[in-house]
């Protein structure tokens, strides 16, 4: 496999293959960017298609890759691995989907412009830069290059005043914690003298740490762990979340609700496991606290919203809890079911938003759960998606949801913290409730609306397989979960 | 052999998938044809199987496949065990399913639910593979519970006929409590030999023969018991029989598919597969031996007063399975498996023809109404000759040999009421004969009692049908004569069973044995040939004759007479006592514990404190960017203080 790729590219920066995704990618953005300038309005779809083909060979390339085990270039600021390349990979097919849903939303709502594709374009170059960053200064590149795209994007809808005020508050908060996460960077490159995150590790797990030294990187530590909670979402850094969400036109709250989560825990796993891995007491104390405040914060505060997309928000804030409570266990087999949960939450977030899209493909936002009335009579076909979505997401076998709930579980208990399972159980079953109102309500109300939702043959078989997997993963976990092991 | 397992089982349900899903569009044509050629595929793979298996004699196949899901020491996967056992099993079951497919070509013709009844026995037939071919517990229940959906699914086919719904509701219910207790007797497997590995089980069982539970009950008894609880309501054994003849509501295909050949025998297989664990319970062997003993001697004595052709087909399904588990009972568990697939043949056979008369007289299917059919449907009535001839066991046919044998193990077992049992296997003879005669004659012979519209249509079945009847004939003739001697003496199926020292039946009938065709000639001066002679006698008089003594009898013994028409009273019984009782007690649980105690008070009472603590936390989403912002910054100054000061040695002192 290595000699293959290096056949491909023969000359002495040999190792710039392993960010042969990237290079790409990058040319791609400037490529679109051109040819979309020239395109008249009619055209707009040639850019949307150029950007999905962008995606699918990044995918492709970034696929060829896994299997060239660790692979440290730029002067050891970029690395690639398995890790990376399936995250990417992961992520790339995510954006496929995201972008499938999205296509007639933004034709409708006036959003099908070239920069909506080169910024959610810019923002996957971004998430790809933190998943391969290997030293400070990247993953904060990285990070900063995902986050500008995702101010402007949410904002794109200029003549709406929420989506102005989404994108505004974000870009706040987001900075706030930007500079809270590069504030704990730099005294993390204060202490040791470099930003490589190898050499940060060597320096954490030497056993001549003075006190003093020890209190600096503690210091530095909680204000990294507060960067990426921030980024997740987790609670007390989760005021965010539903605001954005809400405000947002969907199509980005879909893509800020996924692909961005990936990114979030390959910065945490190299930050935190990689880089800061000694310090693993500290922050599973920390991802503790963190994991039950999401959880109970999401499942409860959910109950109350009548919103679709602030209940999802609430639902995701319950998830990332989920996710840091397996990061929390600080064993390969938790870290392994926290990567298997977040894929699965990605899978699940992506089919629900997309059918949620769908119930907005009608020309105007329809957000409420009540507009899920009697959907079952409407469309049933998509009624038994959401089903499918709505039962996986609470958590009910042989739904991929359950799996990813029992793994992080199991490993929670065999760690010892019995009685953390046991909250986090409780507050499933409460979750439970709000999953449950939307199936309820599409099956069992009525509604005055009886016309079917249109919607394009593309988004149908998408979506068909989307939630199919669900239940396909859900019968086959431990292959997939072989997999988000393998990563570690 | 692996791909090759995989292939058989997989060709059906593939073809089942697409049967299902894409049946309108692809129309009738195609979807017949590609679930024909997914069960064609696993025939002849299966017939290279038991090539391979049993004649060529090599080891067998173990290997798990797929690991489902692992926790703690448990793992539970997809695996395949085929050895001897499992071959004999898959031959049977994809040649019936082939033969059944192909004859729903003609039955389901005019049927609106074509593609659908495709795909129900397609899925039906990669259930039973899974069933057959599993090398654990676990797989073994999904696909017995499986199979047992389809049966539910098939039964009630008919969905607007309303005794059909109620069919398939008893089925359902009935076959919950066998399996209620088959899975507590997995539950108990687990529970002491922490695996369900099949082979593992059998290795390590002579670990548990000791071990008692709850107040000295043995055991390997009680292991054993439940899991025969389970082979009852599966193969409906006395007193979980009563979903079998309702079943007789669904398609004529079906029944000979499923509640003839394959399903029903399901629990037959499991126990001969479990035949390391039976044989160290002597009181589970014998609870066995008597379970099959009534049921055969009982149903049978049910088939002689029904009237609805398929009716009687059941009853007499249901008292084979019977003369089945008295083999397993007495420890011939061969001859258990060889009466299995003997009877699979011809009461396929049986089925089919009596479902191609129920076509050919536009669905009537009362013998009453029947009568001098043999000139207009000349194949059907000779094929149905030789099924029954079969089923009584006529010398030489296929029945006569699996039969005898059963008669014979029993003659010479150890087990305590054997000699009981022994009496009632013979009159069963006289019994089987008398019913199956009585049926064929009304229906075939004398004088025709069918109404002039029907008469006038009345014409021999198409070739989809016919085929398969004259394919199945064959083996209902002359499997018998071939198999004998290697299924049950030379060694086919030893390897897969296995038989305790004590349990001698197997060896003495082994060392009586001679050949094939000295069983013919020895069996003019045995009890059950003349018991068999005598019914054929009996149901001609009655039913050709002198009809009118049947009547006389009839008014004569009013007292048994009803107690038969009445099927002993099963019914009635579940009707009051289980039926009522349970609505009663559903009743109490629904208004007492259900509406007051849960739904009051633990329900909307956590549901009202759930909502009253997300009402508290909501207000901090004010919407305001500097109240968050606040917010985040005074969360962090908590947790640093928190990191900072708390812990054993903390990594600043407190200030006081």
């Amino acid at each position: 496999m290595s000699n293959t790729a290096q056949n491909l590219f023969q000359f002495d920066t040999s190792t710039l293959v392993f960010a042969l995704p990237e290079i790409f990618l990058l040319s791609s953005i400037v490529v679109i960017l051109l040819i979309d300038v020239f395109l008249k309005k009619s055209f707009k779809n040639i850019t949307y298609y150029l950007s999905q083909i962008a995606i699918f060979i990044t995918a492709l390339l970034s696929y060829s890759l896994i299997g060239n085990g660790e692979q440290i270039i730029f002067s050891g600021s970029f690395i690639h691995d398995d890790l990376a390349a399936i995250f990417k990979v992961a992520m790339m097919v995510a954006s496929i989907v995201v972008l499938v849903y999205s296509r007639t939303y933004l034709n409708i709502h006036n959003l099908f412009k070239g920069e909506y594709f080169v910024l959610v374009l810019l923002a996957i170059l971004g998430m790809m830069v933190m998943v391969s960053g290997y030293s400070l200064l990247t993953l904060y590149l990285g990070l900063e290059i995902l986050s500008l795209s995702l101010y402007t994007l949410i904002a794109i809808a200029r003549s709406r005043a929420n989506a102005v005020e989404a994108g505004l508050k974000y870009f706040v908060l987001g900075a706030i914690a930007s500079g809270l996460l590069l504030y704990g960077m730099s005294m993390i490159y204060g202490i040791n003298g470099s930003l490589n995150i190898s050499e940060i590790a060597q320096f954490a797990s030497g056993a001549s740490l003075q006190s003093s030294q020890q209190l600096i990187l503690n210091f530095g530590l909680v204000f990294i762990v507060i960067g990426v909670a921030f980024k997740l979402g987790a609670v007390p850094f989760h005021n965010w979340v539903p605001d954005v969400y809400q405000g947002s036109p969907t199509s980005v709250t879909m893509f800020l609700s996924s692909v961005p989560k990936i990114a979030a825990v390959a910065m945490l796993i190299r930050l935190l496991i990689e880089g800061l891995g000694s310090l693993q007491d500290y922050w599973s104390d920390l991802f503790i606290a963190l994991a039950i405040l999401s959880i109970g914060v999401g499942s409860l505060v959910a109950l109350m919203q009548s919103n679709i997309k602030r209940m999802l928000a609430y639902s995701t804030i319950s998830h990332i809890g989920f996710i840091l409570l397996g990061f929390a266990t600080g064993t390969m087999t938790g870290y392994g079911s926290a990567v298997f949960y977040v894929f699965t939450y990605v899978l699940m977030s992506i089919a629900a938003f997309g059918v949620v899209i769908l119930l907005n493909n009608k020309g105007f936002e329809s957000e409420l759960i009540s507009d899920f009335k009697g959907l079952s009579k409407r469309s049933p076909w998509f009624a038994l998606m959401m089903l499918i979505i709505m039962l996986s997401m609470a958590g009910i076998p042989p739904f991929i949801g359950f799996y990813s709930k029992f793994f992080i579980l199991q490993q929670v208990v065999n760690s010892g913290f019995i009685e953390l399972a046991i909250i986090a159980v409780i507050f499933a079953v409460i979750s439970a409730y709000y999953y449950l109102q939307i199936i309820k309500s599409m099956y069992f109300d009525e509604s005055d609306n009886t016309s079917p939702i249109s919607s394009s043959m593309d988004t149908q078989l998408v979506l068909s397989i989307n939630a199919v997997l669900i239940l396909a993963v859900g019968l086959f976990p431990n292959y997939w979960m072989n997999i988000a092991l393998s990563v570690f | 052999m692996k791909l090759l397992y995989l292939t058989i089982v997989l060709a059906p349900l593939i073809g089942s998938i697409f049967a299902g899903f894409l049946g309108n569009v692809l129309g009738r044509k195609a979807t017949h044809s590609i679930t024909i050629l997914g069960v064609l595929i696993s025939t002849v793979l299966s017939l290279y199987a038991f090539n391979y298996h049993v004649l060529e004699g090599n080891s067998a196949f173990n290997q798990n496949i797929y690991t489902w899901l692992a926790f703690g020491d448990l793992s539970i996967s997809v695996g395949f065990l085929v050895d001897n056992l499992t071959a004999v099993m898959l031959v049977v079951v994809s040649f019936v399913s082939l033969m059944v497919h192909i004859y729903t070509i003609g039955y389901m013709h005019d049927d609106d639910g074509y593609t659908k009844f495709f795909s129900y026995i397609s899925l039906f037939t990669f259930a039973m593979f899974m069933l057959v071919m599993s090398n654990n517990f676990m797989q073994l229940f999904f696909g017995w519970e499986a199979v047992g959906l389809v049966s539910y699914l098939l039964i009630g086919f008919w969905h607007h006929k309303e005794s059909a719904v109620e069919a398939n509701l008893k089925a359902f219910l009935v076959n919950r409590v066998g399996d209620l207790g088959f899975l507590l007797g997995i539950a108990l497997v687990l529970m002491y030999f922490n695996t369900l590995d099949y082979a593992q089980v059998f290795n390590n069982v002579n670990n548990i023969t000791g071990i008692t539970i709850v107040d000295d009950w043995s055991l390997i008894t009680t292991i054993c018991i439940l899991l025969f609880i389970g082979a009852m309501g599966k193969s409906a054994q006395v007193p979980l029989h009563v979903w079998l003849p309702g079943s007789m509501e669904g398609p004529t295909p079906i029944s000979a598919l499923i509640h003839a050949a394959t399903m029903v025998t399901a629990g037959i297989f499991m126990v001969s597969r479990m035949s390391p664990l039976f044989e160290l319970s002597e009181t589970a062997l014998t609870f066995v031996m008597i379970i099959g003993a009534i049921t055969a001697l009982f149903m049978g004595l049910l088939g002689i007063v029904q009237n609805d052709i398929k009716r009687v087909v059941a009853y007499s399904t249901l008292s084979q399975l019977g003369y089945m588990t008295v083999a397993l009972g007495v420890s011939a568990y061969s001859v258990a498996i060889f009466h299995l697939m003997t009877h699979a043949f011809f009461k396929a056979l049986l089925f089919l023809a009596a479902g191609s008369v129920i076509v050919a007289m536009h669905h009537e299917q009362d013998i009453r109404k029947m009568g001098g059919l043999k000139s207009k449907m000349p194949i059907t009535y000779w094929t149905s000759l030789i099924g029954s001839l079969a089923l009584i066991g006529f010398p030489g046919f296929a029945g006569f040999y699996s039969k005898d044998m059963i008669i014979e193990a029993v003659h010479y077992s150890q087990l305590p009421y054997a000699d009981w049992v022994y009496f009632a296997v013979i009159a069963g003879v006289f019994i089987t004969a008398f019913y199956s005669f009585r049926m064929f004659f009304m229906v075939f012979h004398g004088e025709s009692r069918v109404d002039k519209h029907t008469e006038s249509h009345l014409h021999e079945s198409p070739w989809s049908i016919t085929i398969p009847l004259i394919a199945l004939a064959i083996p209902s003739a002359f499997i018998g004569f071939y198999t004998i001697e290697p299924m049950l003496f030379t060694g086919w199926l030893e390897s897969a069973i296995s038989i305790g020292p004590s349990h001698t039946s197997m060896e003495i009938l082994k060392s009586h044995f001679i050949s094939a065709l000295e069983l013919i000639s020895h069996s003019i001066v045995t009890w059950p040939f003349w018991m068999m002679i005598l019914g054929v006698i009996t149901a001609w008089i009655f039913s050709l004759y002198r009809t009118e003594w049947a009547d006389w009898i009839k008014n004569k013994f009013k007292g048994i007479n009803y107690i038969l028409e009445s099927l002993y009273g099963f019914d009635r019984f579940n009707e009051i006592f289980f039926v009522n009782g349970f609505k009663r007690l559903g009743e109490f649980f629904w208004k007492v514990t259900d509406a007051g105690l849960i739904d009051k008070t633990l329900v909307n009472g956590s549901a009202k404190l759930a909502g009253f603590f997300g009402s508290l936390i909501r207000p901090i989403q004010t919407g305001f960017v500097y109240h968050y912002a606040f917010f985040m910054i005074l969360s962090l100054l908590f947790i640093l203080t928190w990191v900072l000061y708390s812990g054993e040695n903390p990594l600043l002192g407190l200030p006081f």
